[in-house]
């Protein structure tokens, strides 16, 4: 295999981690607006994700870093010509991020509930733009001869991006649901696994549309298979999920997202950003990348780090693998000395 | 002027220094605690003391207030590039981008999450396992400054690279020399040295605060401990600043030979000089007349450059010339006032907290306790001193090297270069640059008083703020750190 392919390959790989960890992350820190019923049931679900949000963050980082090192050309049209977008997106994770660090380290009600909004603006917004620019970079978007991007913020607002975004919204919505039905105990639960059966018909609506309206208009004859994936995925979630079995209700949405990176990669190769201006100009994965050194370097480096994080990444989850509830609030443990929680079973 | 002020590149640079300078305020803390929070870990580990324990825990929720905001900030670094330098972005990518991708997957996973399992991890982790987490901490925040500063040493002195006309770009030939580039080499524990002295002091001052004031949340014992925290530190700064001086002397021989225009322009020298002179201070606008009367160290210049007080140093004037009849004509000197007052305070106030620990030190001595409330608003307003040379030593290092975005290297190949203005995004309007600027701007200004505040709040409550008492004897209710 060429290594420019191996590289898109990996950024591919990249989304993925991203979007499918940060995904249920997003969706947990929307329901702290939309599921929690006071600040016990908030500061659950906050835990929840507190010791792995950071990680699930870095595979952002890292997909922007691989991005630049292996097709700079992608890197720099992509990131100017979406600037402004960009710009709302990043804003939204730094007070995000801020926020889930900085919610408990006062005791005051008015403090935290600022954070909480905090919160569930800087998810939602990433969770529905990240759609929006992943679904126009496939739609492609009027770039010149020189590689610079012509259009304005508003050429990214076009039907097929919004509905991009409100699949990728309501998709970790969903996958945030089944993550909170799968570390959490008690009623929390039982209204997060209520909340998915109801949420996962709109997702099954949107998505159904968009991964037929992205196949009908850009796809190739193999892309069915990621269509057919995601559309599994869903379904089979929703059966789970009404089963009871959070677990592989979870397992289901991670798939859908997966299979939604695979079929954007897959309905863009060989192209990175293909141009509406003209097909002459489309940023390939030959005309935007590395040199074959700078790739076999990066290569290299990637074969060695990649798995070693998966590995520690992997370790955490275990290590946080047991289920949380209002039970366990250090704030009632003080008063009177509470259960220990349910130990965790797999799959469950 | 007021034209110029509103081009595209002139605010595109304001912002990546208003972004980077602000971001590297958080940097440099989190570089320095993260050693101290690990050896106070160590500290409990080994001997059990519930001091250290709370000592760890106080430390701790300070370095994770200030490490959220280093986290978050950092994020806008990887993407400004792209976003408003996407010409640099190409230019460089082949080679720049390399290091970048590096530190992620060498040091952003390995510190994020690893800070998660030390958050979380108090009664979830074996203990000497949990002790690791912070250690590996320490390990990936001090690598991750490593893929950096090998980026930034490339722009100050690029090698190991080729140019591609055809491509117009710059073409990585070995990665094994931009990672052992000899600016990075110095720059490197230059910048960690720093980093030790800002943790040592931002440690000193809240210590000294902590043992002069009696606060309910603060106990007999934990003024005890505070006490050799203290003093640790103050060493922490003196190491730091023996380190500092030392590769700075180092430095300033490689600048002489790698950005000669930089090191004119810190010196106010105008003219290729024999036997120049270290100037301390100006006296004048340096600005608008480089050859103002200075004070000088004589032949201090030309010892740092060669070790020689009698070798000669290129003048600005000089250099000028030289760089218009090899580049073309334009203006090739950095400004000269930014340029030279940055240099003097950036070793200005690297001097006064290095004085400043060390007459601590002397006030410690033999159990002594200065008891004047002098001393501790000295130790607390000297916080400030490591964080402005930083800031300082910054300005200098990226204002020194203008025109340029990627400076000619003297003693290779020169055709790798481009002018800051050359490397701006084609397709950004100064309007989106303006919208941005001000949102990173305002964002900031909140941010800081939000933090700072947090800081302040739990620097008063003490260790006692820190610790959620009877909680902690119940393992599972730890994993509620949030």
């Amino acid at each position: 295999m060429e290594l420019t392919t191996f590289w898109f390959l990996l950024i591919g790989v990249l989304w993925t981690g991203y979007l499918f960890l940060e995904g249920f992350d997003f969706g947990v820190g929307m329901l702290v607006g939309l599921l929690a019923r006071d600040d016990g049931e908030r500061r659950v679900l906050i835990n929840t994700i507190g010791p792995v949000w950071d990680g699930n963050e870095v595979w952002l980082l890292t997909a922007g870093g691989a991005t630049f090192a292996a097709f700079p050309n992608w890197y720099a049209t992509l990131f100017s010509g979406f600037y402004l977008a960009l710009l709302v997106i990043l804003v939204a994770l730094i007070i995000r991020g801020v926020a889930f660090e900085y919610r408990g380290k006062r005791d005051d009600p008015t403090w935290r509930a600022r954070w909480d909004v905090v919160i569930v603006v800087g998810s939602t917004i990433p969770a529905l733009l990240w759609g929006v620019a992943l679904s126009n970079i496939v739609r492609g978007v009027p770039i010149n001869a020189a590689g610079n991007y012509t259009g304005t913020f508003f050429t990214l607002l076009n039907p097929y991006a919004l509905l991009g975004g409100l699949v990728t919204l309501t998709l970790f919505l969903l996958h945030g649901l089944h993550f909170v039905a799968l570390k959490t105990t008690g009623d929390i639960r039982e209204r997060a696994r209520a909340m998915a059966e109801k949420v996962v018909l709109l997702v099954i609506v949107l998505g159904a549309t968009f991964l037929l309206w992205t196949q009908f208009a850009y796809g190739k004859g193999w892309t069915w298979v990621p269509v057919a994936l995601g559309a599994g995925g869903l379904i089979f979630a929703a059966l789970m999920n009404r089963s009871g079995r959070e677990g592989l209700a979870f397992i289901g949405t991670g798939i859908t997202v997966a299979a939604a990176v695979v079929l954007l990669f897959g309905c863009l190769y060989p192209n990175v950003m293909p141009s509406t201006t003209s097909a002459a100009f489309n940023l390939t994965i030959h005309n935007a990348s590395s040199t074959p050194y700078t790739l076999r370097v990066m290569t290299w480096v990637a074969l060695i780090f990649t798995p070693i994080v998966l590995c520690y990444q992997a370790w955490t989850y275990w290590v946080f693998r047991k289920r949380i509830g209002t039970d366990n609030l250090p704030a009632v443990a003080a008063t009177a000395p509470a259960p220990l929680p349910e130990p965790a079973t797999a799959g469950s | 002027m007021h034209t110029l002020a509103l081009q595209p590149v002139s605010i595109a640079r304001w912002q990546f220094g208003i972004t980077t300078v602000y971001h590297y305020l958080f940097v440099p803390l989190t570089l320095g605690l993260s050693w101290i929070v690990a050896v106070l870990h160590t500290a409990w580990y080994r001997t059990g003391d519930e001091r250290w324990r709370r000592q760890t825990k106080f430390w701790g929720k300070l370095f994770l207030i200030n490490f959220a905001m280093g986290v978050v900030t950092g994020i806008v670094q990887e993407f400004q590039f792209g976003m408003a330098w996407s010409a640099y972005s190409r230019f460089v990518g082949d080679v720049f981008g390399a290091p970048l991708a590096m530190e992620a997957l060498a040091a952003f996973f390995l510190e994020s999450t690893f800070l998660g399992l030390w958050i979380f991890g108090w009664d979830r982790l074996p203990k000497k396992v949990h002790l690791a987490t912070i250690w590996l901490v320490a390990f990936g925040t001090n690598l991750s400054a490593f893929f950096i500063l090998a980026a930034n040493s490339w722009m100050q002195h690029p090698v190991g690279v080729t140019y591609n006309p055809v491509k117009h770009r710059a073409e990585l030939t070995s990665i094994w020399k931009v990672l052992t580039n000899s600016t990075v080499l110095y720059a490197f524990p230059h910048t960690l040295t720093a980093a030790f002295m800002t943790a040592g002091m931002f440690v000193v001052g809240i210590a000294a605060w902590q043992i002069h004031k009696t606060r309910p949340g603060t106990t007999d014992d934990d003024r005890a401990a505070f006490r050799p925290v203290m003093r640790g530190a103050m060493v922490f700064v003196l190491v730091g600043g023996l380190g500092v001086a030392g590769t700075g002397h180092l430095q300033t021989r490689l600048m002489i030979k790698q950005q000669p225009m930089k090191m004119a322009a810190a010196e106010a020298l105008c003219t290729t000089t024999k036997g120049a002179g270290f100037s301390i201070l100006a006296f004048g606008d340096v600005g608008r007349e480089c050859s103002v009367r200075t004070l000088d160290i004589p032949g201090g210049l030309s010892f740092l450059a060669s070790d020689n007080f009698n070798s000669t140093v290129k003048g600005v004037h000089n250099l000028q010339a030289q760089y218009t009849a090899r580049y073309g004509p334009g203006n090739y000197r950095p400004n000269l006032a930014i340029t030279y007052w940055s240099f003097r305070f950036m070793i200005g106030f690297g001097l006064l907290a290095a004085a400043l620990a060390a007459w601590g030190l002397w006030l410690t001595r033999k159990g002594r306790t200065p008891t004047g409330r002098w001393f501790t608003r000295l130790a607390v307003w000297g916080i400030a001193t490591p964080f402005l040379a930083n800031t300082m030593g910054w300005i200098f290092t990226e204002m020194g090297r203008q025109p340029w975005i990627v400076a000619p290297n003297p003693t290779g190949l020169d055709a790798v270069r481009m002018f800051t203005a050359e490397g701006v995004s084609g397709s950004v309007s100064a309007l989106t640059l303006l919208i941005s600027v001000i949102v990173f701007t305002v964002l900031y200004g909140v941010l800081a008083v939000v933090e700072v505040g947090l800081l302040l709040r739990t620097v008063r409550n003490g260790p006692d703020g820190t610790i959620t008492a009877p909680a902690d004897e119940h393992g599972e209710r730890l994993s509620f750190a949030y």
